[in-house]
């Protein structure tokens, strides 16, 4: 029964992006089976739609880049915070934690994006929003239950600090680091409101989540799709929008049941230390 | 390398200390190096940006250069007729979010533990964590779907009575469909830590609850219950934490100027007078206000939840 209802809204949309567009226009209520006859023009017209297309596109770009630097700083700090007896250790730890109590708020840090000339760049999604405090605090749980002994013996063999990072720590850390991975992509993913704020003339740069707002949300689709045959578009306004919905999220879907295990993990990890 | 452990680091002086610190970690140090500095640009910075919040800020004049107010912009907030609407939400929006969306995943974390078959447990659990990869822009695309004006919650409305037409644009619903929403994208998510809570109770109570003649409602209550109650209660003050701290990415994407009444909450407030009106230095010290409440009460929190359990966030 609750499977149902939290799979039902999903279906919904999927019957939605396949049915007659007259149909879903003029019928009411939830979508069980394709209503008429199942057609895919909603893809077949989103396929042919350069906006469309080069908002999947960048919301690529973002996310690899994205998850790929915050990965890598976040790996540095959580190896830092795991690190005993650094004599800056707790300085360094307190310098972290204190970014997820008091944050200078939106304002500030739109004005300090928009001092460094970041804003309508891809940068300003890339770089701004791409390292979490709260990773790190998982990451670095993960890192210290790597055993001492075994890091004592690289160093005693030579090892530097770096070394020991590469050769011992991250080829034991796989499956946290396949969930920070997660983490990071799934929120980078998804994320609208960075762009909002800082691609405001940008339009070409826009992420998929934002095209996809404009599409449902402030029925602006006219100068979204202008750019195909207009009768057609008029016609299949509704199934573009479920459509589209569709393929902004069928690669999470996708992802997902390959990453459940580490995805459990990880929130275990995160609930008892975060 | 030498051992990075010294034991006589108490009696050495401190110049040494630091000295010897940097001899054995510098490599440590310089690892650390890119995490400070992206922190100080993109966290510390905007901290030392509040500052804002007593000026009357103006982007060519800089922070240095615009006018000092003193506390004009949070007096002006105060006075403001949005004052106590917008701290009614908030409150209002974070309370009701919690007396539904704190138990229910308690209870549905139960439920699963009393099913016995392993398989479908799996299945529905899977299926639990599904919505919350779902983006905010989906789910509220989705919810404009449902609830305009002949959408399925609309209609479900219109048959228990309601008549005022699409519910998305109806202030009264506001609050309904952004918790219930919520509930549906979290609630998978948020019984992870019940269930992993539930699968350390300890077995033989439940025997030793068997003999006593316990049936399944009594071993729930007197058994698994106490056995969770810790988690439950440290959940529960890191939720009272975050009160006053409702997000505004959802509520901006839900909310248009017919729901206002109910559904402008403080951070909506700072995004369109900060953002779309540009008034820096006001809506920076409204923002401060609400951050700075935050944190005391976070602080509080942590502190009860330090005593009653001996666990706190740090």
């Amino acid at each position: 029964m609750l499977c149902i209802i939290f799979f039902l809204p999903v279906w919904h949309v999927a019957m939605g992006s396949i049915s007659d567009p007259l149909k879903v226009a003029s019928t009411s209520g939830l979508y069980l089976k394709p209503l008429g006859k199942a057609t895919l023009g909603g893809y077949k017209l989103i396929m042919q739609n350069s906006t469309i297309l080069r908002a999947y596109g960048n919301t690529i770009i973002y996310v690899v880049a994205s998850t790929a630097l915050g990965l890598f700083l976040n790996i540095l700090a959580a190896y830092v915070m795991s690190t005993k007896g650094l004599l800056f250790g707790k300085p360094f730890a307190l310098f972290i934690v204190f970014t997820m109590i008091f944050s200078g708020g939106l304002v500030p840090t739109f004005m300090v994006v928009n001092k460094l000339g970041l804003m309508d760049t891809r940068w300003a999604l890339i770089i701004p929003g791409a390292l979490s405090a709260y990773n790190i605090i998982i990451m670095r749980t993960s890192f210290a239950g790597v055993p001492g002994e075994m890091l004592d013996a690289a160093k005693i063999d030579g090892a530097s600090e770096i070394k020991v990072l590469t050769k011992i720590i991250l080829p034991v850390s796989k499956s946290i680091i396949a969930v920070i991975v997660l983490f990071y992509a799934v929120q980078h993913w998804n994320a609208w409101f960075n762009a909002a704020l800082y691609l405001q003339k940008a339009r070409n740069l826009y992420p998929l989540q934002l095209t996809l707002r404009e599409i449902v949300l402030q029925s602006t689709e006219n100068s979204i799709i202008a750019d195909a045959d207009g009768q057609d578009v008029m016609i299949f306004r509704p199934l573009i929008k479920y459509a589209t919905i569709m393929i902004s999220t069928i690669p999470m879907m996708a992802l997902y049941p390959f990453v459940q295990k580490y995805f459990v993990t990880g929130v275990m990890i995160g609930s008892v230390k975060g | 390398m030498k051992s990075t452990k010294p034991t006589n680091y108490v009696k050495t002086p401190f110049g040494q200390r630091l000295k010897r610190d940097f001899k054995n970690h510098w490599q440590m140090y310089l690892l650390a190096l890119p995490v400070i500095a992206y922190f100080l640009i993109f966290s510390y910075a905007p901290m030392f940006g509040v500052f804002m919040a007593f000026e009357k800020y103006q982007i060519k004049k800089g922070i240095f250069g615009s006018t000092i107010v003193g506390l004009a912009n949070f007096r002006r907030f105060f006075m403001s007729p949005f004052f106590w609407r917008l701290l009614r939400n908030t409150l209002l929006i974070s309370l009701y979010g919690l007396l539904f969306s704190f138990p229910l995943p308690i209870i549905f974390a139960l439920c699963l533990n009393e099913v016995r078959n392993k398989k479908f447990k799996k299945t529905v659990q899977t299926i639990s964590y599904l919505p919350y990869f779902i983006s905010v822009v989906v789910v509220v695309s989705i919810l404009f779907d449902f609830g305009k004006a002949n959408g399925l919650i609309t209609n479900i409305a219109t048959f228990f009575g309601w008549d005022g037409g699409a519910v998305i644009s109806s202030s009264k619903w506001f609050r309904t469909l952004y918790i219930g929403s919520n509930l549906w994208q979290h609630l998978g998510y948020n019984s992870i830590i019940f269930i992993s809570a539930l699968a350390t109770v300890d077995p033989t109570l439940y025997e030793a609850a068997k003999i006593d003649g316990a049936g399944r409602w009594k071993q729930t209550l007197h058994v698994t219950l106490p056995g969770i109650a810790p988690t439950i209660i440290v959940l529960l003050i890191l939720r009272l934490g975050q009160i006053m701290g409702v997000g505004y990415e959802k509520i901006i994407l839900m909310y248009g100027p017919s729901t206002y009444e109910t559904a402008d909450v403080i951070s909506s407030y700072v995004y369109r007078v900060g953002i779309l009106d540009a008034d820096y230095g006001y809506s920076t010290a409204v923002n401060l206000f609400n951050s700075v409440v935050n944190m005391v009460i976070l602080c509080i929190a942590n502190f009860i939840s330090r005593k009653v359990n001996e666990t706190s966030i740090w």
